[in-house]
């Protein structure tokens, strides 16, 4: 099933950083989809697309169509705030919001009008179980977030959004402050959780690329070079630029 | 060779520290030696009589409490006009006016707003509120229009405070589906709050230390009884300071100084809340 139908998308910013040239992608459900290419190549952009996270950026020109679940999100009538409870977003600096660990992960269902204490508390439990961070926490949930350590922050902000029960998840290399160990854990919980989510993952080096791509996407400058299932693309890219790539010859 | 111009160069930056150490202590010493002119001058009048009693004699025996219940009302007041709508406008110009040439003229006259001399805001006052809009030399008018004085400063420290507040938070909030007003609400405003409060406090002191602007618009010379309401004149602080110090003949001069030390104390001690208050903050950040 396609989660993301994507359309001869382009961006602009104003100061003609970062921009898409008609990008065309779809993006399957209950899969990891890979998005990698050298910094400055639009994957952030494109993910900031998907959540209309975007509008808060200085956005000259955008062309196009994304269909989520087949309604095209671009459209001026979505409701934003609707949309972004359904795709959660990881960025790669792990950024606790300056609240306790508890309100961290329930800020999300706050905000959407949750007031049941009992409600939120086993939404909490379950998002901080899932992200594999309950037996870390649980005796300081009234703890700053950023008194736990930046693997763990990782994996707090995962859990913020996870309880929010999206429907995708889109990580913006979120291993990329992390150390191998707390990659390892961030990585096996991706694999997890994609039976349940539509996970798409900016990673910040080829070599996890690799590991966890169901589908992957090239990008270049602004460009998608190349899509394909995972195998493929790391085993026998077509395009000579992803070739290149992957070879570790340039980025 | 190059040891020698390694010791020079030591000496030259030895020499330029002490120089600017030299300067800084410089700064200090007025502020330090009238200070203490005025605790050692003013504080063998302030008793609690002094506090706490009615001015007799023609002023010239009694206490100046009207006086300091004056300047509690005109601080009150102002802050009940000024903090809202301040922090309402810094908020806006912070986090939804879009950055273009109408925002940047509103900012540049705020800033050229706090530059105004305050006898002008004292003759805008009188024209506006005391005239044109009939509320006469009152602590209302007299609030207002120290009110407009203040504004600007808590306009921009409010802006200032929120635009220190990291964007990675309302990126964060806002993709957790927060909208711009939660963001602010939950988490912009708490965390630019202490420098909010410091600006407040800030903006309040120099409200409660002028004299020009409610000169006109709602200081009184002498009143035998405290106002009633915000309809009546009063008494204040700075302007009873002027009145003792020009306007009374044979005025014990410890009169004088006791009023100027006790202005001085509530005007320190509203500094001396915000740097609690900012330190504090500072202390506890987490980001």
């Amino acid at each position: 099933m396609k989660k993301f139908i994507v359309e001869d998308l382009s961006v602009r910013y104003s100061d003609d950083n970062e921009s898409l040239r008609g990008i065309n992608l779809e993006i399957e459900a209950n899969a990891i989809t890979v998005l990698f290419g050298p910094a400055g190549g639009g994957k952030s952009t494109f993910l900031r697309v998907l959540n209309r996270l975007n509008d808060l950026a200085d956005v000259k020109e955008m062309k196009g169509k994304v269909f989520f679940d087949g309604v095209n999100i671009l459209d001026s009538q979505t409701d934003v705030i609707d949309l972004r409870r359904k795709i959660g977003m990881v960025f790669s600096r792990p950024v606790p919001l300056p609240l306790s660990i508890y309100e961290n992960v329930a800020y999300g269902l706050r905000m959407a009008g949750e007031h049941s204490k009992a409600k939120l508390d086993a939404a909490v439990k379950n998002a901080l179980r899932q992200s594999v961070l309950w037996d870390e926490v649980y005796d300081r949930l009234n703890d700053s977030g950023y008194a736990i350590s930046g693997g763990q922050q990782q994996r707090l902000c995962l859990a913020r959004v996870l309880a929010l029960e999206p429907e995708v998840i889109m990580l913006d290399e979120p291993t990329s402050a992390l150390d191998p160990v707390a990659t390892s854990k961030i990585e096996s919980l991706l694999t997890e959780l994609k039976e349940k989510y539509t996970i798409i993952l900016a990673p910040h080096n080829v070599q996890q690329s690799a590991r966890m791509a169901d589908y992957a996407a090239f990008f270049l400058m602004g460009e998608l070079v190349e899509y394909s299932n995972g195998k493929e693309m790391f085993l026998t890219p077509k395009d000579k630029r992803t070739q290149d790539y992957v070879m570790g010859r340039f980025g | 060779m190059e040891k020698k111009t390694f010791s020079s160069a030591r000496v030259t930056q030895g020499f330029g520290f002490m120089l600017l150490r030299l300067i800084t202590l410089l700064t200090v010493i007025p502020i330090l030696g009238l200070v203490g002119y005025i605790i050692a001058k003013g504080a063998p009048a302030i008793n609690w009589q002094f506090l706490t009693t009615m001015p007799t004699d023609g002023m010239r025996a009694g206490g100046i409490m009207p006086a300091i219940v004056g300047t509690l009302y005109l601080t009150l007041g102002t802050a009940i006009f000024s903090v809202p709508l301040g922090i309402a406008a810094g908020i806006y110009i912070s986090e939804y006016a879009a950055d273009n040439n109408a925002t940047r003229l509103i900012r540049i006259a705020i800033i050229n707003l706090a530059g105004i001399p305050s006898v002008v805001y004292g003759l805008f006052g009188l024209g506006l509120f005391v005239l044109f809009l009939k509320f006469g030399t009152s602590i209302l008018a007299a609030s207002l229009t120290l009110s407009i004085m203040t504004l600007p400063v808590i306009i921009s420290t409010t802006e200032e405070a929120l635009r220190g507040v990291p964007n990675s938070f309302r990126v964060v909030s806002t993709s957790l589906g927060a909208s711009r007003w939660q963001t602010i609400w939950r988490i912009t405003l708490p965390q630019g709050m202490p420098g909010i409060i410091t600006g407040i406090i800030l903006g309040l002191e120099r409200a409660a230390g002028e004299t020009a602007p409610i000169l006109f618009t709602g200081a009184s010379f002498f009143l035998p009884q405290l106002p009633k309401s915000p309809l009546d004149a009063t008494m204040a602080l700075p302007y009873h300071i002027y009145v003792i110090s020009t306007q009374v003949p044979g005025m014990p001069i410890q009169i004088q100084y006791g009023t100027v030390l006790v202005l001085l104390i509530f005007v320190l001690g509203m500094d001396l809340t915000a740097t609690i208050i900012r330190s504090r903050a500072r202390a506890r950040r987490q980001w």
